[in-house]
């Protein structure tokens, strides 16, 4: 395994993205959060939520700067990893890469500006209106990632004759089929997970008997945002499941572990498999579910694994990884709903200590899931890096020196993922939020 | 057309990367002097307050040009992406410790050495290791063999062409930077921070227009094709040397600094652009040049398209970025 260079590029090019995805999922999630608190702040005359966003936008600027850094290794590694890929995407998905650099461009310049000017403007919703620029520069960015990405699934805006690409379209390219439930997928989960994030850090503060209205007004605010966000993620979930299921079913069947094509699918949880005799044991079968999934109804065919060869099936292990995902934000989703409720109906107290322990849980666990899902997409699509176009094992790099470059960034990444919660936690220990409300006692 | 238009937005954003990416790169180094030599300077103050609105824009303009190149000219992705997986990963490790480390050290909850120390070392290495790719376009460093492609590292490391180039890149960030930072100094009416910054910049104009020389003359022996088409536009080099003069003048005499930044920069302009435009056609002799490799035209129109669409974007914020950091007198004097 250590001379062969395909199975070591995919092994570096999974702990790069697996580390780079977490700080991506923030860097798109939490500047959505900073502005309406600054936006509530400002209306409200209430400076809590004016440092709630400022002490927001200080952990996010650390963020950024490591997501920047592992982002640009992303970008350059592409090419490094996988030269024959990106002289083939190069040719037909360059458009969204490109427009990705000036993205970001665009939210690097006013996160600069907007760090800097707190106290620049004779109106403080001047300064506000800075925070929009980073919200749509960073979702902006999201968005044409995930068109390549999508496109890598269902490849479309071009033509091959004698094994060149023609007729080109960048535009029907990036606009692939699966890029509608792709993107609308991430935004919502990387909000979803940015305010479980920010949730939990006012629900631990609160566990530790701070009792200050501050931690209160952040977790509220929130836990909102976690709920509408995570409705929005199981719509568009299902309608995921409904994009697989008419354009990539050999991704839904192997997550399924669905075999046979057939009416009254059946939604299978959890369970072992038995890989020659295909039988599955100890697993949980939802009669119905998954062709209610897959079509919206209970009769419906879906396809099944047996009507592809089996050199070109998808890993059957990414059952579990959609399994974790799934189970992760229905937990997300009840944590929230059940906050709300505890809120609204004054017999309860939305801030029971075991309410609060589990929205701490929610978020490691809410990374969790965004790292399940993108295990799910990403190795659901083996064996193609192209579907249908080209081979993973034909797209790597030929060189020998892959092996010494997974130490070199292993070593990297586990020295980042050693200092920056070591740096995040000395950051707001030294200035803890009541100081920082005596200080800026008036601050509008 | 198409591939004209490609490679001049490309080679306008690698000199966009240079003389940002210097000023950064130096600014780091000479930050971390400042603070082993004890100097009680303001210098680092200016520094930091320069920095830290733009540092992230920097970065950028390197992936920018790397992104353009694939999409402009896809086989360069081919050739470039085997043959530079090493030097490649060293140089995104660098990267890394030095965008990660800048964030620690400054925003991070107590200051380090250690972090600084980084933070100034990789401000050389950085421009070192990119360096390497231009000599490595010159040809001769990567063969293809049977279908595959490779780097000869060692001749690469033995050569002393290489190792001029990487020399002129260090001594340049040097430069670049201190110039910059004595007008900025200036301009925070910091007589101290200027003083230091003038000397920096006498000190190392010398060693840069040596170096320069070298390069053009080791490239003789080199690449004598990209050599002899220097010489046929020499104007274009001899333009670079008067900048440079006017520049180091107006320094020497303390007057006209903003003049004597904008003086650096088209010393380096010229140089570059003439370097650019002698290497033509070639992107990487003598496999891959701007014609025989360049996109299809729909997707070249596209591109074009998008950039100009996103220069509308970036230009009036990049004008709102340096009207409220660079140009705000009250901003860089620290009030």
């Amino acid at each position: 395994m250590i001379d062969d260079p395909v199975t070591l590029s995919r092994l570096l090019t999974f702990i790069t993205l697996g580390f780079h995805i977490i700080l991506a999922t923030v860097g798109v999630g939490i500047p959505i959060f900073i502005s309406i608190a600054e936006f509530i702040g400002i209306k409200k005359k209430d400076h809590h939520y004016i440092l709630l966003a400022k002490r927001w936008a200080r952990g996010y600027t650390i963020l950024v700067a490591v997501g920047v850094v592992t982002g640009t290794i992303i970008g350059f590694q592409l090419s490094l990893l996988w030269p024959t890929f990106m002289q083939a995407a190069g040719k037909i998905i360059a458009l969204p890469l490109f427009m990705e650099t000036f993205a970001f461009f665009f939210e690097a310049i006013f996160l600069g500006i907007y760090l800097y000017t707190w106290n620049r403007f004779k109106k403080p919703i001047y300064h506000w209106l800075l925070s929009i620029p980073i919200v749509i520069g960073s979702s902006a960015s999201a968005f044409f990632i995930t068109t390549v990405n999508a496109f890598m699934n269902t490849p479309n805006g071009f033509d091959v004759e004698n094994g060149v690409f023609t007729n080109i379209q960048p535009l029907v390219a990036m606009f692939n089929a699966s890029m509608p439930s792709k993107m609308s997928h991430v935004l919502t989960t990387a909000y979803l997970t940015s305010a479980f994030i920010l949730a939990a850090i006012a629900a631990f503060h609160l566990l530790r008997n701070k009792s200050h209205q501050y931690y209160k007004k952040a977790l509220h605010l929130t836990m909102i945002g976690c709920f509408v966000f995570s409705i929005a993620t199981m719509i568009n979930g299902d309608i995921s499941g409904k994009f697989l299921a008419k354009y990539q079913p050999e991704k839904l069947a192997a997550a399924e572990w669905h075999f046979e094509t057939e009416e009254n699918a059946t939604l299978l949880l959890g369970g072992i498999l038995d890989p020659d005799e295909r039988e599955v044991k100890f697993g949980i079968e939802i009669p119905y579910a998954l062709s209610i999934l897959a079509f919206n109804r209970p009769s419906a065919e879906v396809i099944g694994l047996n009507e592809f060869p089996e050199e070109l099936w998808p890993p059957l292990y990414i059952h579990y990884f959609f399994n974790i995902m799934i189970f992760i934000g229905m937990f997300l989703a009840a944590v929230s709903f059940i906050y709300l409720v505890f809120y609204y109906f004054n017999r309860f107290n939305s801030l029971n200590r075991w309410l609060l322990r589990a929205i701490v849980i929610g978020a490691p666990l809410a990374i969790l899931s965004i790292e399940a899902g993108w295990i799910m997409t990403e190795v659901g699509r083996q064996p193609w890096i192209l579907r249908g176009f080209l081979m993973v094992e034909d797209t790597a790099t030929t060189s020998n020196h892959v092996f010494a470059m997974l130490v070199l960034f292993s070593l990297l990444y586990i020295s980042l993922a050693i200092l920056l919660p070591t740096i995040l936690i000395r950051l707001f220990k030294k200035k803890d939020a009541e100081k920082e409300l005596e200080e800026h006692h008036v601050i509008l | 057309m198409i591939e004209l238009i490609g490679i001049t937005v490309l080679w306008i954003f690698l000199f966009g990367y240079l003389i940002i990416g210097s000023i950064d790169f130096g600014a780091g180094f000479y930050s971390f002097y400042a603070k082993i030599t004890n100097k009680k300077h303001s210098i680092r103050q200016i520094i930091d307050r320069y920095l830290s609105p733009v540092w992230e824009v920097t970065n950028v303009f390197l992936v920018f040009f790397m992104i353009g190149l694939i999409g402009f000219f896809p086989d360069s992705a081919y050739y470039y992406g085997t043959a530079l997986l090493v030097p490649g990963s060293v140089a995104l490790v660098l990267l890394a410790i030095r965008g990660s480390f800048y964030a620690f050290a400054n925003y991070g909850a107590r200051e380090s050495n250690i972090y600084l120390f980084l933070y100034g070392i990789t401000g050389l290495l950085i421009p070192a290791a990119l360096s390497t790719v231009l000599t490595i376009s010159e040809g001769g460093f990567i063969v293809r063999t049977s279908g595959d492609v490779h780097l000869l590292l060692l001749e690469l490391f033995v050569n002393p062409y290489s190792w001029i180039v990487v020399m002129l890149a260090i001594v340049s960030v040097l430069f670049i930077s201190a110039t910059f930072l004595t007008y900025y100094a200036n301009k925070a009416k910091d007589k101290d921070a200027l003083l230091l910054m003038r000397r920096f910049s006498m000190i190392w104009s010398g060693p840069t227009i040596l170096l320069s020389f070298l390069v053009f003359l080791t490239l003789s022996t080199h690449n004598e094709a990209h050599f002899q088409a220097m010489l046929d536009e020499s104007w274009i080099f001899l333009l670079s040397l008067v900048s440079f003069v006017l520049a180091l003048w107006f320094i020497y005499k303390q007057k006209y600094l903003g003049l004597a930044f904008t003086f650096v920069c088209l010393q380096f302009g010229f140089a570059f652009f003439g370097y650019g435009y002698t290497h033509l056609p070639y992107i990487l002799y003598p496999y891959i040049t701007i014609f025989d490799n360049v996109t299809s035209p729909e997707m070249g129109i596209t591109l074009i398209m998008a950039f100009i669409a996103g220069l509308f974007l970036l230009l009036p914020s990049l004008y709102l970025l340096l009207r409220l950091f660079l140009f705000n007198a009250e901003y860089v004097q620290g009030k």
